[in-house]
C-alpha cells in the first residue's frame, strides 16, 4: 500500500494546515453520522456550527465557554510539550471551583473590592494543590502521573458533591443540593450588558499572551521544550526533570483552578454538583488542536466551545443527546493525530511492479 | 445465601468486567502498545451489547456484538497509532472521549429499558455442599470465560511460539523486525484483542451487573483496568488477584453502607480511586521489579514494515 518516509525537517505546511484538514474531515464524518441518524446533514451542521455565531447571545456564550477551555489548555500545553501528562485538569478545575466557592460563601455577605480577587486566588491555590499530588508522587516515587491525576478527578467530583450536599448547602434552599447564590462582590463583572459574557475572557487573553512570551522568550519555556525532546539535553542544561515536572503540574493546576473559579464566579454564581462538565478533558483536545501553541490554542478553544454550544443546540432543536459534542471532539482529535503524521513523514506509494 | 456468600458472590460479579478489560490491555501492553482508550472501548461494548440484546432478545448476540464493537473501536486506535504513527497517549484519550460520546448517542433511545436476568450456568451442582456450590458454581458463563481467558493468556504468553513473538515485539521491536516479523501487524492484532476483551468487560456491566443502560456507566472502570495491569506487573495470573481486590473494595463499600455506619456515600465511592492511588505508589516504589517486567518498547513508535 503505502510507506512512510521520514522528512529531513518538519513540514511547516502540515504544521499549520493539518488542524484545518482535520476540522474539515470531522465535519464530513459528522455529516455522514447525521445521515445515518436520519437527519438532514446540511441542516444539522448549520444548527451546530453556524447558527450560534449569528446572534449576540450565541457569541457571548461562545466567550463564556471558550474562556475556561483556553485557560486550561494553555496550562496543559506546557506539560504536554515537556512530556508531562496531566490528564486530571477536570479534577483541578473542580477543586478550584470548590475552594473559591467555599471562600465566597465564607465571606458572605461582606462586600468589598478585595473579595473577588481573594476568591479567585483561592481557586488558584486549590487547583495547584490538587495538581501537586501527582507531581509529588511522580517525583518522589515515580508513580504514573496519568493514572494518579485521573483518579484524583473522580475523587474531586465526589468531594464537590459531598460538600454541596452537606456543609455548603443553602440553608434556605429546601434541601436542594446547591449552595446559596454568591454575594455580588464575589461575582465577575459582566462584559456585555444583558449576556453572561464576563471579564474572565480578558484574563484568558492575558494568559495566552503571557504563555506566548514565556514559551517563546523565557528560559523556562526553552527548558520545557528541551525536556520534551530529550532528557539528556536537559540534564546538560542544569535543570532537572523533576523541576520541570513540578513547574508543569503547578502551572497547569493553577490555571485549571482559576478556570474553575472564573466559571463559578461568572456564569454559574453558586456551587452545584454539576459544575464539572468535561472542560478539563476537552482542554486536552484544545491543546493538541492548537499545536501546543498559545495562539493556536486561542483559536482551537473557540472552535471547541462552538462544539459545546452546537451540541446544546442539537439537543434542543433535534433532540439528539448532548453527547454529540464528545463524538465531534473525539473525531477531531483522531483526525488531527492521523494527519499529523504528514508533519514528520511523507507518504510514498509502494510500487507493485519493480 | 448468608452474608459471606453474598459478599463473595458480589465481589466476583463486580470484578469480572475488570478481569476482561485488564487481561486484554495486558496483551496490548506486552506487544509494546499503551492503549489508554480502555474506558471508551468498554462503554462502546456495553452499549452495543445492550442494544443488540434488546433488539434480538438473545444474550448470545449481545455478547458477540460486544466483542465486535470493542474490536472496531480498538481498530480506530490501531490504525492511527500503527499506520499513522500517532502519539499513543493522545490517541488513547481521544478513543475514550469519542467512545463515551458515541455510546451516549447509540444508547439514547434505550435509556431506562431493562433486561431480564442473565441466564446462570449451573455446570456442576454439588447439592450436598451448598456453600461450595453457591461460591463456585452459581455464576453466569461469562465469569468462567473471564477466568479461562486469563489462564489462556498465561499459556499463550509463556508457552506458545506466538506468545514469545508477541513479547519480542514488545521488548525489542527492531530485533523482532529483523527476524522477519511484521511489528505493526502483530501489534494491530494485539490491539484488536484488547478491544474485544474491553468490549466483553463492558457487556458484563450492561447485561449482567446492572441490566440496563445509563450514560457513563463504566465510571472509570477502564482506567482502573489500566491500573490493574501495572499492579500485576504484566503477569497474567496477577490480573485475577488485582481485579478481585478492586472488585472487593467496591463491594465492601456497599456493605459498609448496608451495616449502617453513618458516613456520606460519596466518601465511600471515593474509596476505589484512593486505594488505586495508594496501590500505584506502592508498586512504583519497587523500581527494579517494574523495569524488569515492563515491556521495553511500551509506548514507543515503530516505523518499518514488510
Amino acid at each position: 500500500m503505502f510507506k512512510l518516509e521520514p522528512r529531513n525537517e518538519q513540514s511547516l505546511f502540515f504544521v499549520y494546515f493539518s488542524p484545518f484538514i482535520s476540522v474539515i474531515m470531522s465535519i464530513f464524518a459528522g455529516a455522514v453520522m447525521f445521515m445515518v441518524l436520519g437527519e438532514n446533514p446540511v441542516e444539522a451542521m448549520k444548527i451546530i456550527f453556524i447558527n450560534p455565531l449569528k446572534s449576540l447571545f450565541g457569541l457571548s456564550e461562545l466567550m463564556v465557554k471558550a474562556t475556561p477551555l483556553i485557560i486550561i489548555a494553555i496550562g496543559l500545553s506546557l506539560g504536554f510539550k515537556a512530556g508531562v501528562w496531566n490528564i486530571g485538569a477536570e479534577g483541578q478545575y473542580t477543586i478550584g471551583a470548590l475552594c473559591s466557592g467555599s471562600l465566597a460563601l465564607a465571606l458572605y455577605p461582606i462586600s468589598g473590592f478585595w473579595v473577588l480577587p481573594l476568591v479567585l486566588i483561592a481557586g488558584i491555590i486549590g487547583g495547584s494543590i490538587w495538581a501537586a499530588i501527582p507531581a509529588l508522587l511522580k517525583t518522589k516515587f515515580n508513580t504514573h502521573e496519568i493514572l494518579v491525576s485521573l483518579m484524583l478527578t473522580y475523587v474531586a467530583i465526589l468531594l464537590l458533591s459531598v460538600m454541596v450536599h452537606g456543609p455548603l448547602r443553602d440553608p434556605d434552599g429546601f434541601n436542594f443540593p446547591e449552595s446559596r447564590l454568591f454575594h455580588y462582590s464575589a461575582l465577575l463583572p459582566i462584559l456585555i450588558e444583558g449576556t453572561r459574557a464576563h471579564i474572565g475572557t480578558i484574563f484568558a487573553l492575558i494568559i495566552v499572551f503571557g504563555a506566548y512570551v514565556i514559551m517563546g522568550k523565557h528560559v523556562i519555556g526553552y527548558q520545557i521544550r528541551v525536556s520534551g525532546e530529550s532528557s539528556k539535553a536537559l540534564s546538560f542544561s542544569g535543570y532537572s526533570k523533576k523541576t520541570i515536572i513540578w513547574i508543569c503540574f503547578l502551572t497547569s493546576g493553577a490555571l485549571a483552578g482559576i478556570a474553575g473559579a472564573i466559571d463559578i464566579t461568572g456564569p454559574v454564581g453558586q456551587l452545584v454538583p454539576s459544575i464539572p462538565v468535561g472542560y478539563g478533558f476537552t482542554g486536552i483536545i484544545v491543546a493538541f488542536l492548537g499545536r501546543l501553541n498559545p495562539v493556536g490554542i486561542l483559536f482551537s478553544g473557540i472552535l471547541l466551545a462552538l462544539t459545546y454550544i452546537g451540541g446544546e443546540a442539537a439537543q434542543i432543536k433535534m433532540s439528539l443527546p448532548s453527547a454529540i459534542t464528545g463524538v465531534f471532539q473525539g473525531m477531531l482529535l483522531f483526525f488531527l493525530l492521523a494527519t499529523d503524521v504528514l508533519v514528520n513523514y511523507k507518504i510514498k506509494l509502494k510500487r507493485f511492479f519493480k | 445465601m448468608d452474608l459471606f456468600e453474598a459478599v463473595f458472590h458480589g465481589i466476583i460479579i463486580a470484578s469480572t468486567p475488570l478481569v476482561f478489560a485488564a487481561i486484554g490491555e495486558l496483551v496490548v501492553e506486552k506487544s509494546g502498545v499503551l492503549n489508554l482508550g480502555v474506558e471508551g472501548m468498554m462503554i462502546i461494548g456495553a452499549v452495543c451489547s445492550f442494544v443488540v440484546t434488546i433488539e434480538t432478545g438473545s444474550y448470545v448476540y449481545g455478547v458477540i456484538a460486544a466483542i465486535i464493537s470493542g474490536s472496531i473501536a480498538a481498530s480506530l486506535f490501531g490504525f492511527v497509532t500503527q499506520y499513522f504513527l500517532s502519539n499513543q497517549v493522545a490517541s488513547g484519550l481521544s478513543l475514550t472521549i469519542f467512545g463515551l460520546g458515541m455510546a451516549a448517542l447509540i444508547g439514547q433511545s434505550y435509556t431506562g429499558l431493562s433486561l431480564t436476568e442473565f441466564p446462570e450456568l449451573n455446570i456442576l451442582t454439588l447439592n450436598n455442599i451448598p456453600i461450595l456450590n453457591n461460591i463456585l458454581f452459581s455464576y453466569d458463563y461469562l465469569v468462567y470465560v473471564s477466568i479461562f481467558l486469563v489462564f489462556a493468556v498465561y499459556y499463550f504468553l509463556n508457552k506458545s511460539k506466538f506468545g514469545l513473538i508477541l513479547k519480542a515485539v514488545g521488548d525489542n521491536h527492531d530485533a523482532a523486525y529483523s527476524l522477519g516479523y511484521s511489528v505493526k501487524r502483530i501489534r494491530f492484532f494485539a490491539i484488536l484483542f484488547g478491544g474485544a476483551c474491553a468490549g466483553l468487560g463492558g457487556c458484563y456491566l450492561s447485561l449482567v451487573q446492572t441490566p440496563f443502560w445509563v450514560e457513563n456507566m463504566t465510571s472509570g472502570r477502564g482506567w482502573i483496568a489500566l491500573v490493574i495491569v501495572v499492579f500485576s506487573v504484566w503477569r497474567p495470573l496477577w490480573i485475577l488477584v488485582g481485579a478481585y481486590i478492586f472488585g472487593g473494595i467496591t463491594i465492601i463499600q456497599l456493605h459498609i453502607q448496608g451495616i449502617g455506619i453513618n458516613i456520606e456515600s460519596q466518601y465511600l465511592s471515593m474509596l476505589p480511586y484512593i486505594v488505586t492511588i495508594f496501590v500505584l505508589v506502592f508498586i512504583s516504589t519497587n523500581k527494579r521489579r517494574l523495569t524488569n517486567n515492563s515491556p521495553a518498547c511500551l509506548n514507543k513508535i515503530f516505523n518499518a514494515d514488510l
